[in-house]
């Protein structure tokens, strides 16, 4: 039976490291990348007779996180001990929320395929990161031992729970897209894959469309980018369809992604008869979060993506699609804004920024905000644009050289002598030289083959550098055609 | 009621080794524990709220500041072995 035959339900549970600057329950700096075991502390090492206490910054922006992923505020919540052993936990457990989590029952809204959805999210819980692992061999099974850095163990995060609500694998890169945008606009993490700051694991589960009851679910880890989560779930997929079709059972277990060869593979071990034994953290009070409390923190919200891409939409009259786009990060709406506070044609900046500038950053690997065009430079090639100083050929070379150098793009057209050519009697000259050594495509156009004009604007163009008016070179060889 | 199951399931999930005598003993004293716990089950708690802390005090915070942690020396002082500043520790799977 072919994938298609099965529903795929899939629920995702996000940890983003909170943006503090120490930890959830010691003055330990969060700083990424210290020498190894240098940001730690007898709290954090889980050293005898120390006492946690929780950094109320953790609290804000946990609060913060639940309002803006609409949900409901806890008044009263508080911490649990998560019990298991394994070394990158110096406490053998983590503290962390179980039953009386800082927020649940909220959700956020996915567009795939032009198609709004409401994704649930169950809930949002506070809980204290683990220490990082080096494995002494390729992996952790071939490794005759394990080296430990504390360093990450204390880092506040969130951990937020979607609803078993997604239906594929790209709805569940648009949910991981929209929650990361959600979490940078609020600026309570900074949202680093790469880094770590933002990680996913995917529940996973398979039934037959109609069916009620959901099927058994494996739980995907080790997804470290967008496009490792879409393969990784297309991968489980189908790994699950076949076993379904050969008439076996999907084991309840947890695998873990190999983004390299593409591969899940269990992680079934004697360690996975998980039982957390999870009870109240004693050493640590409840928490009682009163309405003003929510209230505050409610005002200080700043505008969401949504509302955002509302608001390009209506006020600035972009396509939903260009809004989608340039609200899906942070960065690129403020760099955007910024170009507008410059120049006034919304839909001519969001063209470049989605167009030339995202395609120059990806090709270099580079993030907008480490963009050496800045806003302005953008906006001033735009009016050059506009005023015809410039083509939108030559735009595109400019653009390239602003974007290696970071000079004025007027600079650069006065220095490398790119104004564009609109004398009428210059560009004349040059189309009748043209017309001239090119009878045979004027035969052509005579007998009625319009590609011949192109061909010739296309000499006119190259006479001239990619300089001529495109406008008026096409206006003054049809002239002359005509003429002819 | 505990069994000498149960007794094993927690001496796995504490990294315990118990011999056989051990299991019985342990699951015996286990047993007698619950049992003493089990006449706070005569009370009536209908109207009482579940308790989360024994002391009546909520929202205890810090302020977020970030300070110095202790030298890497220090906190691998009692590392019964280390590596490159790193605790080491023995195959974990």
């Amino acid at each position: 039976m072919p994938v298609q035959d099965y529903e795929v339900v899939i629920g995702l549970e996000v940890h983003a490291e909170l943006k503090t600057n120490s930890k959830i329950f010691c003055s330990c700096t969060t700083e990424f990348g210290g020498e190894q075991n240098t940001h730690v502390c007898p709290v954090c090492l889980g050293l005898p007779g120390v006492l946690p206490v929780l950094n109320k910054q953790v609290v804000e922006f946990a609060v913060m996180t639940g309002l803006a992923l609409n949900c409901k505020i806890a008044e009263f919540s508080k911490f649990d001990r998560k019990n298991y052993y394994y070394p990158d936990l110096p406490k053998n457990y983590q503290v962390s929320q179980y039953d009386l989590p800082i927020a649940e029952h909220g959700y956020l809204e996915i567009t795939v395929n032009d198609e709004h959805k409401r994704i649930g999210i169950t809930r949002v819980h506070m809980e204290e990161d683990a220490g990082k692992l080096v494995h002494a061999g390729a992996t952790i099974s071939q490794s005759d031992y394990s080296l430990v850095d504390y360093n990450r163990t204390g880092v506040p995060l969130v951990e937020i729970v979607s609803e078993p609500d997604l239906r594929s694998p790209e709805e569940a890169k648009a949910y991981l897209e929209k929650l990361k945008a959600i979490l940078q606009y609020t600026e309570v993490s900074d949202c680093k894959m790469e880094e770590g700051s933002l990680r996913c694991d995917a529940n996973i589960s398979l039934r037959h469309w109609g069916a009620k009851e959901f099927g058994t679910k494996t739980e995907l880890k080790n997804m470290n980018s967008f496009k490792a989560l879409q393969r990784a779930v297309e991968y489980e997929i189908e790994r699950q369809a076949q076993i379904l079709d050969e008439g076996g059972r999907i084991v309840q277990e947890t695998r873990t992604w190999d983004d390299n060869k593409g591969v899940s593979l269990s992680l079934r071990s004697k360690e996975e008869a998980h039982d957390y034994r999870y009870f109240p953290e004693p050493d640590l009070v409840p928490l009682v979060i009163d309405r003003e409390w929510v209230d505050r923190v409610k005002a200080g919200l700043p505008e969401l993506p949504d509302a955002r891409q509302k608001r390009y939409v209506e006020q600035l009259g972009l396509p939903e699609y260009d809004a989608m786009v340039i609200t899906g990060s942070k960065a690129m709406a403020e760099f955007f804004e910024a170009c507008l506070e410059h120049y006034r044609d919304a839909k001519a900046i969001s063209n470049w920024v989605m167009g030339e500038l995202s395609r120059l950053l990806n090709a270099h690997g580079m993030e907008i905000t480490e963009s050496r065009v800045k806003p302005r430079d953008l906006a001033k090639m735009l009016q050059l644009l506009e005023q015809g100083t410039i083509s939108s050929k030559i735009a595109k070379t400019v653009f390239e050289e602003v974007f290696a150098t970071g000079k004025d793009p007027e600079a650069i057209v006065r220095e490398k002598g790119l104004v564009q050519i609109s004398d009428e009697g210059a560009i004349g000259a040059i189309v009748d030289k043209i017309v001239e050594a090119n009878p045979q495509s004027v035969a052509d156009f005579k007998a009625g083959k319009d590609r011949a004009v192109g061909f010739l604007v296309g000499q006119v163009m190259k006479e001239t550098k990619g300089k001529a008016n495109p406008g008026l070179v096409n206006k003054l060889l049809l002239e002359r055609l005509h003429k002819n | 009621m505990i069994t000498k199951k149960d007794v094993e399931h927690v001496a796995l999930l504490a990294r315990l080794e118990l011999s056989e005598a051990e299991k019985e003993k342990f699951t015996e004293q286990l047993n007698a524990i619950l049992e003493y716990a089990d006449a706070l089950k005569k009370l009536d708690t209908t109207n009482v709220q579940p308790t989360a802390h024994p002391l009546p005090i909520n929202n205890v915070f810090r302020e977020d500041v970030a300070r110095p942690g202790i030298a890497n020396e220090d906190a691998l002082a009692n590392a019964p072995e280390q590596e490159d500043g790193f605790f080491k520790v023995p195959k974990i799977v």
